[in-house]
């Protein structure tokens, strides 16, 4: 379906990644936020409280953010789209509810604006330091969706994206922005709301009769339905089965948590998006994303000029990890070259699915600014050497 | 799973004029012989059949715990969430959608320590929940640890030497929050409690009904206190009714009185009506309140032009 125009700021705006991304969740359709407030985030669900009450909807700040990643789940199974918006140590404490919503399968949005850490740690800046706890950071054995926006335009565009794959695969989506992109202002497009596609809650057409809260059927993404419409459905954070009552029993956990997983990782090559340049003889790839795609590209273009054959892979989705492409390059360059705002997150999942074919390059940053690009093209060279 | 069967097809055994609000095809329950929490959900159908409540517009919101099972049981929307966030949980609900009636249904320990937090700022804010606590004044599901509401002296599994840590007087703490409802029953006045969830469900804000409930299995045997019946007669024999009692004067001791009755009845705005009023104040005719046709977003009955909406 089409967004609702009501939601649809459509121009051509200045405005920056924040900002971008709550209006990107207001074309999404999403009506329902829970905040608390932290830098560099914080700007997202200000101007969701200016915004959505001009467009029906509304905005709550909880009293921490326990509250707020659960409350908007509260709000999606009212009937609402929903996300919450947080920074490192607010996403820490929000991880039990990523589980949460994993296991009771509610189609939400987390935003992390992405500072640097661990604890307190670097408040107003960068950092890529959050994207092992994105995929990892709740208790036991799921899958999620993750995307990486390198620029305010993908904080509109992606946020959307984020939003058609929570309600498409009943998940949380993490939307794994960076202060950087966060607070970097630049020209954002935002179309007509009859140009943009976006997915409407998978709602069931079964009677109430008929009606199994955690049935699924070929695609292993059960119906919703939202409380007051007569239903009268449990749901519940415990092992369940397909009525949603609680079965905590080896053979169930094993069918749920299984299911849980397939129906991301069947989808893979659908879901993970990235941004491919000049591979096919390249010698070396720089692997990127974020913030950091960006000051990889001005290396690359650096490496380029000396006559170096240097190819591009930006991951726009992070989470499921494109092992598929990985490999597949991996049979046809010597090295990867992974600079990003951590001492070494994805770099493992880049060496990891490249299986030894080819050699894996990190270049590290602790957080607090953006790489040097001349240390990205040292690495670009030592890797050509 | 082919073999089961969709809970509505259960039809309700006649007779007993509750079961049409439980899940009869959950039965038998989890909690213990001489447990009060059955008798509360016994009271609590009570209510529902009293106050002629749309069951279809009521949902029911539990954390986690012994008393946290009961969203399990009955036959309503019901939410089982994690520990201590029941609260936050039903205000998304409740802001969602502003016509279903929700109902908090927790424990002591779920509402008051690991939810303290959420149970003060849900009074203060005045969201419209009827928040029904059992208290059985100590963590039951986990093996009898202490609460902060466990009595000064009990003996409990963490407290081996008895408790020493003052306890919270729950009602006390969420009238100073800001409650429009507060009143406490134990779990012999199954009549009285009744009644006040009924009248809470006539009260438009955050309402907070206290039920003193027996553990037998974990408090009353460790602190020699006897059975679920020993518990019943000391109910009957301690407490004491004091409608409209400063709750200042209602804490808990481990075999003193018990001051029941229902001790804060006033109005102020719940929070959805002062979220209208500041927006229309604010913002005049640019507000664009709940739509009763869309709701928010896209729910089932509206908002999505798609056929696969619906």
């Amino acid at each position: 379906m089409k967004a609702d125009p009501r939601g649809v700021l459509t121009g051509t705006h200045f405005m920056d990644g924040d900002h971008a991304c709550c209006e990107g969740a207001l074309a999404a359709g999403a009506r329902f936020a829970s905040g608390y407030p932290i830098t560099p985030s914080t700007e997202v669900v200000e101007r969701f409280a200016q915004r959505v009450p001009t467009v029906g909807g509304c905005f709550i700040q909880m009293e921490d953010e326990l509250a707020a990643s659960i409350t908007l789940q509260g709000g999606v199974w009212g009937g609402a789209k929903a996300f919450t918006v947080t920074s490192g140590p607010g996403f820490s404490l929000m991880m039990e509810h990523i589980g949460y919503a994993v296991m009771t399968e509610t189609p939400c949005v987390f935003v992390d604006v992405q500072r640097g850490g661990p604890s307190t740690g670097l408040p107003t800046l960068p950092s890529q330091g959050d994207m092992m706890q994105a995929r990892w950071g709740s208790h036991g054995d799921y899958e999620i969706i993750a995307l990486c926006p390198n620029s305010p335009q993908e904080c509109f565009d992606l946020t959307i994206k984020a939003f058609n794959f929570a309600e498409e695969f009943r998940i949380p989506v993490m939307f794994m922005m960076d202060e950087c992109v966060g607070h970097m202002t630049e020209k954002v497009v935002i179309p007509p709301a009859d140009e943009i596609e976006v997915v409407p809650r998978k709602h069931t057409h079964k009677s109430i009769e008929d009606y199994l809260p955690y049935g699924t059927n070929g695609d292993m993404v059960p119906e919703m339905a939202h409380a007051g419409e007569g239903y009268k459905f449990h749901m519940t954070g415990l092992t369940h089965d397909e009525r949603g009552y609680p079965n905590m029993t080896p053979p169930m956990q094993k069918k749920l948590v299984t299911r849980l997983q397939k129906k991301i990782l069947s989808n893979v090559e659908r879901i993970t998006m990235f941004e491919e340049d000049s591979t096919e003889n390249a010698d070396v790839i720089v692997v990127s994303y974020g913030i950091t795609s960006r000051v990889a590209q001005r290396a690359i273009d650096m490496a380029r000029a000396k006559g170096l054959k240097v190819g591009k892979l930006r991951l726009i989705t992070a989470w499921p990890f494109p092992d598929f492409k990985i490999r597949e390059l991996a049979a046809r360059t010597k090295a990867f070259v992974v600079p990003e705002l951590n001492l070494g997150q994805m770099a493992r999942e880049v060496q990891r699915a490249a299986e030894g074919k080819a050699k894996t390059i990190l270049v590290p940053h602790a957080g607090g600014s953006v790489h040097n690009p001349e240390d990205i093209l040292a690495a670009i060279q030592e890797a050509v050497r | 799973m082919s073999t089961l069967v969709n809970p509505s097809r259960i039809d309700a055994t006649p007779g007993n004029p509750v079961e049409p609000f439980l899940r009869s095809d959950r039965m038998p329950h989890i909690w213990c012989p001489g447990c009060g929490i059955g008798t509360t959900v016994n009271c609590f159908a009570e209510a529902l059949i009293e106050s002629k409540i749309d069951l279809k517009s009521l949902a029911l919101v539990s954390g986690i715990g012994c008393t946290g099972r009961v969203a399990g049981y009955v036959k309503l929307d019901s939410f089982h969430t994690t520990h201590g966030r029941a609260i936050p949980f039903a205000t998304g609900l409740k802001l969602a959608n502003p016509h279903l009636n929700v109902v908090v249904y927790s424990g002591d320990g779920d509402l008051s320590a690991i939810g303290g937090n959420h149970l003060i700022h849900a009074a203060r804010r005045n969201i419209d929940l009827k928040v029904i606590c059992v208290n059985n004044l100590i963590y039951a599901m986990t093996g009898g640890q202490t609460a902060p509401t466990t009595p000064g002296h009990a003996t409990t599994s963490t407290s081996p030497y008895g408790t020493f840590e003052p306890a919270f007087n729950l009602p006390h703490l969420v009238e100073a929050s800001g409650a429009v409802y507060v009143a406490r029953w134990t779990t012999f006045h199954v009549k009285q409690l009744a009644r006040s969830i009924t009248e809470a469900f006539k009260k438009k804000g955050f309402s907070f009904i206290e039920v003193i409930s027996p553990c037998p299995t974990l408090y009353q045997r460790r602190n020699k206190l006897g059975d679920g019946l020993d518990a019943m007669k000391y109910y009957k024999e301690k407490s004491k009714t004091k409608h409209g009692c400063p709750t200042s004067e209602v804490g808990l001791t481990l075999t003193g009185e018990i001051i029941v009755g229902k001790f804060v009845d006033r109005d102020r705005p719940d929070y959805a009506s002062l979220l209208k009023a500041q927006m229309h104040e604010a913002l005049g005719n640019k507000y664009v309140d709940y739509d009763e046709e869309q709701g928010y977003g896209c729910s089932a009955d509206g908002g999505c032009e798609e056929e696969s909406c619906h």
